[in-house]
């Protein structure tokens, strides 16, 4: 059981979140064509350790948080607003 | 009352012989006291058969005496009330019980199914996946059947739990797993420290493995020590000391689960009281002390009743004055079961002799032949004799020579101790091998915990106490708390201690079993290596090996020591297999707690609820919503009542409780601008005062809701959604807003549960709403034309008025605020009483949508495209919106996709079916011809057949007037249908304008 770190509301349980899949994909231009968009949607790498994903507060004030977490320990390493560029930890797990 | 002829004199140090008590076993009814497991009482009454064994259905007696018991598996109680897979070792006795043995027919003594062991050679490792491969059509008729007969042990009762369950959160600073010496020690050093500190132990009673009147403690009794620990840390009100709470899983986080039970040791649970508590821990640090499990010795025979492990024979004679024999032969190859020779010869029990597979003697060995008693070195046992119960044993020097053959009626063993690595394990640290004290201890934590104690291979009672107040102070300091004099641990004379030697195999050619729940034996081990299984992962799913409830806490190490053994290995390189959550078993309805039946998913009504009850509505589920299905007149059938209120609409008027559609408001100067992102078609020339009907895609370009939205100022749009998709929708536009475009000025919120609603319909709604808002609102067609959009003030509140239409008749929407909702929907029923107002439900709102062709929920399964609903055209090309790239793709613009059409039964019997496949040709149905399907069906008032929706390949370019077949195989239904446009009825929209 996680505890995230809602930018607006402080630590909360993850009970209150649902997760809504890698942040680190943008969405592409609208003038993009159909590969990008392609990618876009389906296109998503599977890293065992950390991971930038969307944690939707819907439980809570309803706010997409950003948040870094290692998939394979559950360790949560920041947490923030859509537009934070946050620190990603280098250090990478064993595949 | 009988005697209880294995009851010690004296002694027993958790029972209560003021308090005797009555429990009933099999039928048949035995006395005992307060305090006694059932596993003790049926000791102490001389019973030894307590249940038969899994697969071989061999007679089996109590091995253990904690929660790791793989025997004596009973069920407990009775009707709805009743548990399976009871360990009678946990199960605490109360006036009244009654337990059942399990996995026997008919009764315990003979067994029927014990016919098996004849065939042991059959049922040996693997014997599922070989037996059962072929041929594959005896799968479902024989084996299945076969299997769910003889597999699982007791039967799970069939009724509704009727126990309460209750789930609790805790926070603390260190959280100490097990009441034992090193988890008190822990305890005691962390509680001084300030720091909030939880103690749970699994047992009604501190202590753990520590003998309370043979170890000493501080100087004084250990048993009397164990008391006087325990209310020193009641007395620190930072503390709070947790009893017959079991910690089963250890989860991300240093979130830790542990199930406390409650009221199990009484009859019946007081009022307000649970049966069980769920608790979720959330501990900064962690200290785990959790012991460790006596292991049983490999020989032929070795799980005759009457055999038992030592420890758990000393644990019987010293908390409950139970003994399991009068004459007792110890097999041991460590120096614990010296304890137990000591200890029994003092309660005057005859010891025939102590077998240790040691070559030479110990201290503690010298020790007792000093006593008297008769120890023999280099001995193993050979071979349990005995039908049901233990009489004797054969014994053998290690290169499996026969020495003698004793009598006894108790055979204790000791195989050596495994530090209990569960819960360490649990959190991902391996555990690494010891060859010193050969069992495995935790290894580098990766968690925030510590081990100290049995549990990380410490065996003596000094050096315990000392590990776990080291323990305790550390993670107190680690977890914030200021640690001032680090006071000294409790104090014990230290034991020398005998390595034990290692003995994974006594020799032997018989059934020597290693996992006693799963019926596994040692040669089912060496047989799983011998069909190639190498990794233990695999041996362990091939044999069953450690996977039965117990989770192999007594068999997993002799296991993976009889396979390195057969790899030419040792044991590190084999290693273990990973323990995962529960520790012990837990019953569902803990998990469950209060979140079942209704409390799982909430209802939700609307405002209006009682209105439709007064009615006589028949109510649906619609999610969590409840909406009227339909209103029934007394003597029709339910499809007289649907065409009734369905004609009436057509014909007079009828109103629909709409309330239940999602329901967002939307502010901002960018509002506009939003919207067009999210719809396929354009949004910036509406006008305000005006609806419009809006379809939007997912990413992907598959259509995800639609709905009618309407522009009430320049800057403030209200939408509403299907009932369905109100929450995934909202959540689609916070992403939107949030995430994609946070620069966009918008804002909006859900209004669904702000604003109720109901649909009036049909050609006399103009005449009943002017009645019901007192000409607040002018209905007339230049005032508010079809799509248009007004508020005006009824009773003193705002109401809107939409003139929009599902039904396809003349009608209008009106909301107002929720609690506002009955008085509206009686206001309006007042009115129509002059009119033939009917209420109408869900059902013939389907067909009233199925006869205009419009789609709904059936027609929006996530598969269809806007142009597969026949809405291409609606899709924008002056603007970019979501999905709007992806819905171009090849595939989903494809000539031949399946598109919207309807079809009508031509045929006067039969009827049509959502789910039947369209095929040309009925004698040739199948996957490959079928070119598409039926979605929604009804019998139509309004036109007088079955029609339905569906989609087809080609659509009605192809098919427009052609006949072909409807097949539903589930039925061996086929039928004739024409394929026709979907607007059925009154295609040109000229009954809109009433």
């Amino acid at each position: 059981m996680h505890q995230i770190d809602c930018p607006w509301c402080g630590v909360r349980d993850e009970a209150e979140f649902q997760y809504q899949g890698d942040a680190s994909v943008t969405r592409p231009d609208p003038d993009a064509g159909e590969d990008d968009f392609f990618s876009y949607v389906y296109v998503r790498d599977n890293p065992k350790g950390w991971h930038t994903e969307w944690w939707h507060h819907n439980g809570g004030c309803r706010q997409w948080v950003k948040v870094v977490r290692n998939t394979a320990t559950h360790e949560i390493h920041a947490t923030g607003l859509p537009r934070d560029g946050l620190p990603v930890p280098q250090a990478r797990l064993k595949p | 009352m009988t005697r209880q002829v294995n009851r010690l004199d004296a002694g027993g140090a958790w029972i209560d012989r003021d308090q005797p008590l009555k429990f009933k076993f099999d039928g048949r009814i035995y006395p005992g006291f307060a305090g006694d497991t059932l596993a003790s009482a049926l000791i102490a009454n001389g019973v030894k058969l307590m249940g038969r064994s899994f697969k071989y259905h061999r007679p089996r007696g109590v091995l253990t005496a904690g929660s790791e018991e793989p025997n004596a598996l009973v069920e407990l109680r009775t009707g709805a009330y009743r548990e399976p897979n009871t360990r009678a070792t946990m199960v605490e006795l109360f006036d009244g019980l009654i337990a059942t043995s399990q996995n026997r027919s008919p009764s315990l003594k003979f067994d029927l199914m014990a016919v098996n062991q004849l065939f042991g050679r059959f049922l040996t490792a693997g014997f599922y996946y070989k037996t059962f491969m072929w041929p594959a059509s005896f799968w479902e008729s024989v084996y299945e059947k076969i299997i769910r007969r003889s597999a699982g042990l007791g039967r799970a009762a069939t009724a509704e739990d009727p126990d309460i369950y209750e789930h609790a959160h805790a926070h603390c600073d260190v959280l100490i797993v097990g009441g034992g010496p090193a988890g008190l020690a822990a305890a005691l050093s962390a509680g001084k420290t300030g720091a909030r500190v939880i103690l749970v132990e699994e047992q009604p009673n501190a202590g753990g493995a520590v003998s309370p009147t043979r170890d000493e403690i501080d100087g004084i009794a250990a048993g009397a020590w164990v008391a006087q620990a325990i209310s020193e840390l009641d007395a620190h009100e930072n503390v709070t000391v947790m009893t017959r709470t079991t910690l089963f899983g250890y989860y991300d986080h240093n979130v830790l689960a542990a199930l406390e039970r409650v009221t199990d040791h009484l009859r019946a649970a007081p009022d307000h009281q649970p049966r069980q508590r769920l608790w979720t821990i959330r501990a900064k640090q962690v200290v785990l002390a959790c012991g460790s499990h006596e292991r049983m010795l490999t020989f032929d025979n070795n799980d005759l009743p009457g055999v038992i492990l030592s420890g758990a024979v000393r644990k019987f004679a010293e908390r409950f004055g139970a003994i399991p024999g009068r004459r007792v032969a110890i097999c041991t190859n460590n120096d614990d079961a010296y304890e137990t020779a000591h200890l029994l010869k003092v309660a005057g029990i005859e010891i025939v002799l102590v077998a240790d597979a040691r070559s030479t003697l110990g201290p503690a060995g010298q020790q007792a032949l000093a006593a008297g008693i008769r120890v023999e070195t280099g001995i193993l046992p050979a071979y349990a004799h005995g039908m049901q119960r233990v009489s004797g044993v054969s014994l053998q020097n290690i290169d499996g020579n026969f020495t003698e053959k004793v009598a006894c009626d108790l055979l204790a063993v000791s195989g050596g101790f495994s530090p209990d690595v569960n819960l360490a394990s649990q959190t991902g640290a391996a555990p690494v091998w010891r060859d010193d004290i050969l069992g495995f201890v935790p290894t580098k934590p990766v968690a925030r915990e510590r081990s100290a104690g049995a549990g990380n291979g410490v065996f003596d009672l000094r050096n315990c106490l000392i590990e776990g107040h080291a323990a305790g102070l550390e993670a107190a300091k680690t977890a914030g708390a200021k640690v001032g004099r680090k006071g000294s641990a409790p104090k014990a004379v230290s034991r020398e201690i005998t390595a034990p030697v290692a003995v994974w195999r006594c020799p032997g050619k018989g059934k020597a079993f290693v996992d006693f729940q799963n019926d596994v034996t040692a040669k089912d081990i060496q047989l799983a290596h011998q069909e190639g299984y190498v990794s233990v992962e695999h041996v362990k799913r091939y044999t069953t090996l450690g996977m039965s409830t117990d989770q192999g806490k007594i068999s997993n190490v002799n296991g993976i020591a009889l396979l390195a053994k057969a790899r030419g290995q040792d044991i590190p390189e084999v290693g273990t297999t990973r323990f995962r959550p529960p520790y012990s078993p837990v019953a569902i309805g803990a998990f469950a707690g209060h979140e079942r039946g209704k409390n799982f998913q909430p209802t939700r009504r609307t405002a209006m609820h009682e209105c439709h009850e007064k009615l006589g509505a028949v109510f649906i589920e619609a999610g969590q919503w409840l909406r009227p299905q339909y209103y029934p007149q007394p003597g029709e059938t339910v499809m007289e009542t649907i065409w009734r209120e369905a004609d009436q609409v057509r014909k007079t008027a009828g109103i629909c409780d709409v309330s239940t559609l999602g329901k967002i408001e939307i502010f901002g100067t960018d509002s506009a601008e939003f919207l067009n992102r999210l719809y396929i078609n354009g949004w910036k020339m509406l006008a305000p005062g005006k609806a419009r009907y809006g379809l939007m895609l997912r990413e992907d370009g598959h259509v995800f809701d639609d709905g009618t939205t309407s522009r009430l100022a320049d800057d403030h749009f209200f939408m509403t959604t299907t009932t369905a998709n109100a929450a995934g929708v909202l959540a689609h536009m916070e992403r939107a807003s949030q995430v994609l475009w946070p620069d966009l000025d918008v804002h909006f919120c859900s209004a669904t549960e702000q604003w109720c609603g109901v649909a009036v319909a049909g050609p006399n709604t103009r005449k009943i709403l002017g009645n019901a808002f007192g000409y607040a609102i002018d209905l007339a067609d230049d005032a508010l034309p079809f799509m248009g959009v007004r508020t005006f003030q009824w009773r003193g509140v705002t109401a809107r008025i939409f003139r929009i239409s599902f039904s396809g008749e003349l009608a209008f929407e009106v909301n107002v605020p929720w609690r506002f909702g009955a008085a509206m929907w009686d206001a309006i029923w007042a009115a129509g009483q002059d009119h033939e107002l009917v209420p109408y439900g869900t059902e013939a709102l389907n067909v009233l949508r199925i006869e205009k062709g419009h789609v709904a929920g059936n027609e929006l399964d996530g598969r269809t495209t806007a142009a597969d609903m026949g809405l291409g055209r609606m899709m924008s090309t002056k603007k970019p919106f979501v999905g709007q790239k992806m819905a171009g793709r090849v595939g989903m613009t494809a000539p031949d996709r399946a598109t919207l059409v309807g079809i009508k039964l031509v045929q006067e019997t039969g009827r049509l079916r959502g789910g039947a496949h369209l095929v040309l040709d009925k004698n040739d149905a199948n996957a490959e011809t079928s070119l598409g399907w039926i979605s929604s069906v009804t019998d139509s008032p309004g036109l007088g057949c079955w029609i339905g929706l569906g989609y087809l390949k080609g659509g009605l370019p192809a098919h427009e007037g052609a006949r072909i077949h409807a097949v539903f195989p589930m039925y061996d239904e086929a039928v004739e249908v024409e394929i026709c446009s979907p607007h059925f009825f009154d295609p040109d929209g000229e009954r809109l304008n009433g």
